[in-house]
């Protein structure tokens, strides 16, 4: 039984990998330390649970790495994908710190393997978890309880005691009822509010309520607007979300990377209407991966149709759901209660404008359209080969951007513009500092362990002052 | 796909590995997961395979996000050991005797009853008293209660029809796995086998260890099935040892303690019985929802007689210059009776099954780092 009328050195909000990071780290440098999940045991993690690998820094190939990775490619890489829409010092920060990561984690227990089937593209940057993001997360919490961190479930924070950008105490809801938790320093690592509709609808309107979330129930966000409410800098777009296209067949939340398409590139992309709206043939995974999500999003009832023909059928990951099939298409538009001559026509003139090329899915091929728009610009082959298929999708929203600003300590910065006196931040609920926009795998992992080891140390080392 | 030929278990198996081939975080696991990206589609005969790959250390169950209370429901362990069991009783020869499978701790216990009381019933009628209790020592000593040819006649018997037996059994299950241009066996693969099954490669949950109460990976299994298993084989050589003793050099047994039957017996004895009893105490604190309850009765009965075998053949040992050599003899005669007229229709037959199963495996891996693996 956890004597919860101590008060404790570091209070950790939250229970995924930047939570467990910053409570083993602060756990190890002397503190007394709480985690507060607000999640039941089985869904413990958040996102956690979901994901796969995580990207470091490091400056040979290792027995699970087949390459370098150097600090100045990383940088190239975010800046990319971002747009440059980063906060350099912290970016550059956590590229740094990334190189220490890999071996900081599997001292904790996390092991490693090399890159999964299908995910060569990654074998050299990123860093797999053996058995996945939950193997991952097992071996945090282990360590933590080894360590002697006292972790509580279906514990999540209501209310937050907090003057002058200094945090006095939590209240969490334990048992059903409310506790006055007090302690030195405070960690927020509660995520982001992905799996709150109500809250995706106020920057997404009705859209949001046909959106599928790919993590668990329990990221409502409440934490970060608790938070927000009480005078902590916002940083990111509310509106910014990490969506992919996935099956439409999924459940509404917790899917995970199961549910996930990627066969965009050997067919069509139609609408409700049976019309195309984007170039299917544009650019490789994972970049062409992290925008359908949005340009489903856009489209009516969002939702969409991806279809191919017989050919392609093995030439991607098998589908959890199987993809729905028919000897034409016209039939195919029925089963899918389209209009069969608006599919048909829509064919027929991607079809015809298809020009000859040789077919290389690895590469920037010569396949594609002529004299049609939207164009397809790579991979277009024609589509007349029965049976035809086709995997209805609808946007999948990862996480989400809208979070906390902090400093290079992992220090909540309040609206002012001061630093809080003992409030710290770790992981999704600060990755809008780092990633503006766009995504690359592996990165949300990255942000969670280093500026979750960041916040624990920072943390015990305030609790001491 | 024909479901109507798949078994309830062996649907639920196909469910599972299309979900598990669309996430395919566990590929490092075990040898499991592997084989199965290099299918898409999965018959009764992969799933056989599958199943009788997996060794059952539940890291999968431990490491998945989708296990129940999830809606997907995913208890790979569970599941595949139900289809396991199932393939048993698939390839059972002769087929009329696939049922004993079926409350199959009730069926070799009845035998094994009935087994040790014909053999003190057959001493009690062919000795009188005075012989049966009398103290036998010296060479020769058992055949002063069952000649050494009726003996080796009955067991020799028995001992070839359990042979005969298994091996159609895996016959069947080899040719049931095995894609037709696959089916051949080269010694590389072969070799590779015998180390996967002779370290149990694949039961240490990717290399942490493995999990059997709860999430914590401190199952101990592998220990008591190398006590098991090399206690098994000592004692089979012990056996083999005795028997080219008598043959090529004329001596008979009973042999002094310090001779190589007896210590070879003696050790693994030892083995044969720590071994299945740290194997029972595992599975009573198993997981519920790793443990595949219907096939509990099998899986006891085979422990228990492996402990009867050794715990009788022991005695007889300790008491063989006493009164109680007799009993004792008869006791364990029936006992080694029973189980190798058992051996074909009970959880031994999981040994030659999953060695089939990892040769097959060693083959594949080799077709996959050659590069012309589907995945």
């Amino acid at each position: 039984m956890i004597d919860l009328t101590q008060r404790f050195d570091v209070l950790v909000a939250g229970g995924g990998n930047a939570a467990l990071c910053a409570a083993i780290a602060a756990r190890r440098a002397g503190a007394s330390v709480l985690v507060l999940e607000g999640a039941p045991r089985f869904y413990r993690g958040g996102n956690t649970r979901h994901t796969r690998n995580m990207r470091c820094t490091h400056d040979s190939a290792t027995e699970t790495l087949s390459g370098p990775y150097s600090e100045d490619e990383f940088w190239e890489d975010l800046w990319r994908v971002t747009g440059g829409r980063t906060d350099e010092e912290l970016a550059r920060l956590m590229i740094r710190e990334s190189r220490a990561m890999l071996g900081w984690i599997a001292e904790q227990g996390v092991r490693f393997q090399p890159s999964l089937g299908g995910t060569l593209s990654l074998g050299r940057t990123n860093s797999f978890f053996l058995g996945g993001g939950r193997a991952m997360l097992n071996a945090l919490y282990r360590t933590a309880e080894r360590l002697g961190v006292d972790i509580l479930y279906d514990a999540p924070v209501t209310d937050l005691d907090i003057q002058d950008g200094m945090f006095l105490s939590a209240t969490a809801a334990i048992g059903g009822k409310p506790v006055e938790i007090r302690a030195g320093t405070f960690v927020a690592a509660a995520g982001g509010f992905e799996a709150n509709i109500e809250w995706l609808k106020e920057y997404w309107g009705e859209a949001a309520e046909n959106f599928l979330i790919r993590g668990t129930p329990y990221n409502k966000g409440a934490l970060l607007k608790l938070l927000l409410a009480k005078g902590v800098q916002q940083v990111g777009d509310p509106k910014q979300c990490h969506a992919v296209a996935i099956d439409a067949r999924s459940p509404k939340f917790d899917g995970g990377i199961i549910t996930r398409l990627d066969c965009v590139v050997f067919g069509i992309v139609v609408n409700r209407n049976g019309r195309r709206f984007h170039d299917e043939g544009e650019d490789f995974w994972p970049k062409r991966y992290a925008i359908w999500g949005r340009l489903v999003a856009a489209q009516p009832d969002q939702i969409a149709y991806i279809l191919f023909d017989a050919p392609s059928l093995r030439m991607f990951m098998p589908s959890l759901y199987p993809a729905i099939e028919a000897s034409t298409i016209r039939e195919l538009a029925t089963k899918l209660t389209l209009d069969p001559d608006a599919l048909a026509a829509t064919v027929e003139g991607f079809n015809a404008a298809v020009v000859p090329g040789t077919f290389d899915h690895t590469a920037l091929d010569d396949c594609r359209t002529e004299g049609l728009t939207p164009p397809k610009t790579h991979w277009a082959r024609r589509i007349e080969t029965a049976p035809f298929y086709a995997y209805p999708v609808r946007p999948g929203i990862t996480f989400t951007y809208l979070g906390t600003r902090v400093n290079k300590d992992s220090r909540i910065l309040m609206s002012d513009g001061k630093s809080s006196a003992n409030m710290f931040a770790a992981g999704e609920i600060m990755a809008g500092n780092v990633l503006g926009q766009g995504y690359a795998a592996g990165m949300g992992m990255t942000i969670g362990s280093v500026f979750g080891k960041i916040a624990g140390t920072s943390a015990a080392a305030n609790a001491r002052n | 796909m024909n479901l109507a030929t798949l078994s309830a278990d062996q649907v639920e198996a196909e469910r599972l590995m299309t979900v598990c081939n669309s996430c395919r975080y566990c590929e490092g696991l075990c040898a499991v997961f592997p084989a199965m990206e290099l299918r898409r589609a999965f018959p009764a005969g992969d799933l056989n395979y599958l199943a009788n790959l997996c060794h059952g250390c539940g890291a999968c169950y431990v490491d998945c996000q989708f296990t129940p209370p999830h809606e997907f429901k995913v208890d790979v362990p569970r599941v595949l050991a139900a289809v396991r069991a199932g393939s048993y009783a698939d390839y059972a020869w002769p087929r009329a005797f696939a049922g004993l499978f079926r409350r199959n701790g009730l069926v070799v216990s009845l035998i094994a009853a009935l087994s040790v009381a014909l053999f003190v019933a057959g001493f009690a009628l062919v000795h009188d008293r005075s012989a049966l209790f009398a103290v036998h020592v010296g060479p020769a000593a058992f055949y002063k209660l069952m000649p050494h040819n009726t003996m080796a006649a009955l067991f020799g018997g028995v001992f070839l029809y359990a042979i005969l037996a298994l091996a159609m059994g895996l016959r069947a299950f080899w040719n049931d796995i095995g894609a037709p241009d696959t089916r051949g066996v080269e010694t590389g693969s072969l070799w590779q086998a015998i180390k996967d099954a002779g370290s149990l490669r694949y039961l240490d949950g990717g290399g942490v260890g493995c999990h059997n109460d709860d999430d914590q990976p401190t199952d101990t299994r592998k220990h008591w099935h190398h006590a098991t298993f090399y206690g098994f084989m000592l004692c089979l050589a012990a056996t083999s040892v005795a028997t080219l003793y008598h043959y090529l050099l004329g001596r008979q047994a009973p042999y002094p303690w310090y001779d190589l039957p007896v210590v070879l017996g003696t050790l693994g004895g030892i083995g044969l019985l720590v071994g299945p009893v740290g194997l029972l105490r595992a599975k009573l604190k198993r997981d519920p929802l790793l443990r595949d309850e219907s096939r509990f009765g099998m899986e006891t009965a085979f422990l228990a007689m492996l402990f009867l075998t050794s715990l009788t053949g022991l005695a007889l040992l300790v008491l063989r210059a006493t009164p109680a050599m007799g009993t004792l003899l008869a006791i364990h005669l029936g006992v080694v009776f029973a189980l190798f007229l058992t051996m074909p229709y009970g959880k031994f037959v999981h040994g030659l099954y999953r060695f089939a199963a990892l040769v097959r495996y060693a083959k594949e891996r080799k077709m996959i780092e050659a590069g012309h693996g589907e995945a």
